[in-house]
């Protein structure tokens, strides 16, 4: 059972790509100026979840599946012509199909409510198919044979076999078995789309009892086969198979010059194959006799002709089901190469490996100060070599959870689909910067205050059409997603072209809420980042507010967790940018450690920018002032004494160093005791008792195995930067 | 599972439960066994629960191995299971052992 269930899994992983690249391209086939490809390329995904899904008598979905290949395959013929009612429905189609496989999956049935749901969606399907056209596309097809023909066969004119069913040839790929494929279960699924008339089983290559290995498949059969099925339809029994195997299937009346290709390209010998032909039915004899002499003939021309030519050539396969075969072969091909270029690894794992790593950094770091005060220089030259390697091991490391951002974002499409169908608006989702990476764990947290963003921007930001084109804008709003790197962060927006934030209404509300005390003049920017405030989300402020601010707090929250910032900037009427900020990784950055007292500190590296000594001449500098200036080349320095802000008592050495760091273009000072240097950091969150501490983002271990505290810089900056606030804070300390 | 009895007639051998991928190898050393120790081989498949194309071939290959060394096999009291896959491959006519057809 274990193989079957991995086949399985293998299926059902395949077919929720297969159902996400489905979803992708329905979103977009509006946008499409030919949507000729995007539809061939939806129809095949269906088509290949039916397919597999016969194979595994998972008849719910290829019953489905099935109604939905239908009106596919009416638009693809032109018949229907796609609108967005369609794609809605397609849309909705797609999600059952999604739920029918995670019952599946879970071996659970639907609920009454889905059941329901599913048969209304397969009704509407049925008519929609119904009134649109008539059925059999394959009928059609035939209508247009004589299309052109190769020389070759022009030259010979092959008549066509008088047999009226269909012709299927297989071998099987000596593996199938371990594969986890019953021949039995594909004929069974078979006989579903039709009567199997005559089977001759092949087994030419069994080899004796002694030699033959019983997990080897060595079967094929030849089957006359009749069927109103289409040709799609029986290749879909198949369509697992028939990459390793060889799977032959001629239509109806088809030429004998096919039947030739089929002879000459099965393994067995001429003769055998073709009195299994004509027992079968498919042939009579003195076809037989006719195709035999005209291989020969052809044979002795050295003229070969590839099976694909002959077939489309004459017309008999509608060249649709020749390119849809030619692209599910390439979209194997390619998942091979994919398969063999990636490995798929447990999470946990590669979290274990990450934490392993962390703790290498850790006791590199401390063996290093060992050598270094051991002062033997080839001791600590060799450590420098290994805190080299352990350093590219650990970028290595973080590197295998870098995912890109775009799938994130792709998943978007639906939901602003969604929401603006529902709200009555029309807005586009444009995406850029998809490419941009990160961790992994930051992706998977980052998604839910990203939708709520989004939803907030749908919601309030972007007006109704009507009142767009009132303000002479584009009645189509436009909601737009953004990300890049910035000095070892990554920065994701969400902007939108609608009527930006209120800044009157916004302030009116926060004085009445008591959030900023009367006469405190704040700036546009402060007061729209007002809406991050806990106090904005009651449901009061939803309705005298334009109801920006419904849940920011938690949005705000969600990102302060991953170690984040959010910021909102809004130009009234134009619309707002939302701006998250985050750390490339939760495990390991590059510190830059400093000492106050007996304390040690730990600044992330990416946010310094330089260190100078503390002068006596600067101005503005007395150790007993809360905050200080100093003069940096002619610039003004805001600085504060991490000594006094955390308490640390003691008296400052003679000599103090500034660390100028720099946090969204604003530069500031810390001035601490002493610096001792770049460190590799690993961080460890901080218990929930410490979680209201602010400055302080994190923790990490020292080499020495002593406690050092990693500095919040962007909490930092904005507390010296608001004078207000840091005095708070210095009460606090 | 195979269980294999030597009588004065010949052979006679019962498979009980399942032939499939799952237990083809083990089902394929037992079978060897018994397919040289007798003349004449009566196989009784009344207690084969299940069978895929493994399983099949496993019986085509008894069946060669047999007219090979010219010995004789007769397959009988074919279970349901069996005879659906037979008659799904069309291996009836091929082993032409007396079957009874119980379905219309």
């Amino acid at each position: 059972m274990d193989e079957i269930e991995q086949v399985l899994g293998l299926y059902i992983s395949e077919s929720r790509e297969l159902l996400d690249e489905m979803e992708l391209l329905l979103l977009n086939l509006e946008n499409e100026q030919d949507k000729a490809e995007s539809l061939n390329a939806i129809f095949r995904a269906a088509h290949t979840i039916k397919g597999s899904a016969g194979i595994f008598s998972l008849d719910e979905v290829v019953h489905f599946t099935h109604g939905v290949e239908s009106l596919l395959d009416k638009m693809r013929d032109g018949k229907i012509v796609s609108n967005s009612e369609l794609t809605s429905l397609l849309l909705d189609c797609k999600d059952h199909i999604s739920l029918l496989i995670d019952n599946v999956e879970h071996k659970t049935g639907l609920t009454e409510h889905d059941l329901l749901n599913g048969n209304a969606l397969l009704q509407t399907l049925l008519i929609v198919v119904k009134q649109e056209g008539t059925d059999g596309p394959k009928v059609q097809a035939k209508d247009n044979t004589q299309l052109t023909t190769t020389q070759a066969v022009e030259r010979e004119n092959s008549p066509k076999v008088k047999s009226d069913n269909w012709h299927i040839s297989v071998r099987y790929h000596p593996d199938s078995f371990r594969f986890g494929m019953d021949p039995l279960a594909i004929l069974r699924y078979l006989a579903t789309l039709g009567d199997i008339e005559s089977i001759t089983s092949l087994f030419p290559n069994l080899p004796s009892a002694s030699e033959m290995d019983p997990e080897t498949c060595y079967l094929g059969y030849e089957i006359n086969f009749k069927s109103q099925a289409n040709k799609l339809d029986i290749e879909g029994a198949f369509d697992f198979i028939r990459d390793d195997s060889q799977v032959h299937i001629l239509p109806p009346c088809s030429r004998v010059s096919d039947f030739i290709a089929l002879i000459e390209s099965l393994p067995e010998q001429d003769i055998q194959l073709g009195e299994i032909l004509v027992q079968s039915g498919s042939l009579t004899p003195n076809e037989l006799e006719y195709a035999l002499s005209l291989q020969r003939q052809l044979k002795s021309q050295s003229i070969e002709v590839p099976l694909g030519t002959i077939v489309v050539n004459n017309g008999l396969t509608p060249q649709p089901v020749l390119e849809s075969a030619i692209a599910k072969q390439n979209q194997i091909r390619d998942g091979k190469t994919k398969e063999i270029q990636s490995v798929r690894v447990d999470a946990d794992k590669l979290d274990q490996l990450i934490n392993l790593v962390g703790e290498l950094v850790i006791a590199g770091a401390g063996s290093s100060l060992h050598a270094h005060s051991s002062g033997d220089r080839i001791l600590i030259e060799s450590f420098s070599m290994l805190t080299r390697l352990v350093e590219e091991v650990r970028d290595a490391a973080l590197q295998l959870r870098m995912v890109q951002i775009g799938a994130t974002f792709t998943r978007f499409q639906r939901v602003v689909r969604d929401v603006a169908k529902e709200l009555g608006k029309d807005i586009e989702l444009v995406i850029t910067g998809a490419e941009t990476e990160l961790d992994k764990t930051v992706v998977e947290k980052i998604s839910d205050p990203l939708m709520h963003l989004i939803r907030n921007s749908m919601d309030h930001g972007i007006e109704a059409p009507d009142v767009r084109i009132e303000k002479q804008k584009d009645p189509k709003g436009r909601l737009t997603l953004n990300a890049y790197h910035d000095s070892g962060m990554i920065v994701i927006e969400v902007s939108d072209d609608g009527a930006g934030l209120n800044y009157e209404k916004i302030l009116k509300k926060a004085q009445e809420k008591g959030l900023i005390p009367e006469g405190e003049s704040l700036d546009v920017h402060e007061v729209n980042n007002l809406i991050f405030e806990p106090g904005f989300s009651t449901a009061d402020a939803v309705t005298n507010l334009s109801g920006r601010g419904v849940g920011m707090d938690v949005v705000k929250r969600n990102i302060t967790a991953l170690r984040g910032t959010v910021e909102v900037q809004s130009i009234l009427g134009q619309g707002a940018i939302f701006s998250i900020r985050l750390p490339l990784t939760l495990a390991i950055i590059d510190g830059f450690l400093v000492e106050i007292e007996k304390s040690s500190f730990v600044i992330p590296l990416n946010m310094v920018l330089e260190c100078v000594e503390l002068n006596e001449g600067n101005s503005d500098i007395s150790p007993s002032s809360q905050q200080s200036y100093i003069n940096l080349r002619g610039e003004v320095l805001p600085f504060i004494r991490l000594r006094r802000l955390f308490n640390l008592g003691g008296r400052p050495p003679k000599r103090e160093n500034v660390i100028v760091i720099s946090y969204l273009g604003n530069k500031v000072g810390l001035a601490v005791d002493k610096l001792v240097g770049e460190f590799q950091t690993v961080i460890k969150p901080l218990g929930n008792i410490f979680s209201h501490i602010q400055g302080i983002s994190g923790s990490t271990v020292l080499g020495s195995g002593e406690v050092a505290l990693i500095l919040d810089v962007p909490n930092l900056v904005q507390k010296i930067l608001t004078t207000e606030s840091a005095k708070a804070l210095y009460s606090q300390a | 599972m195979l269980t294999f009895t030597q009588t004065d007639q010949g052979g006679l051998a019962h498979i009980e439960g399942p032939m499939t991928i799952h237990n083809a190898t083990e089902l394929k050393s037992q079978f060897i066994g018994a397919l040289s120790a007798s003349q004449h081989l009566e196989l009784n498949l009344a207690a084969v629960t299940e069978i895929d194309a493994a399983g099949l071939q496993l019986l085509i290959m008894a069946k060669q191995h047999q007219i090979h060394i010219q010995h004789e096999l007769t397959l009988i009291n074919h279970s349901e299971a069996v005879l659906e896959a037979f008659e799904i491959m069309g291996l009836v006519s091929w082993f032409n052992d007396p079957v009874i057809i119980t379905r219309q």
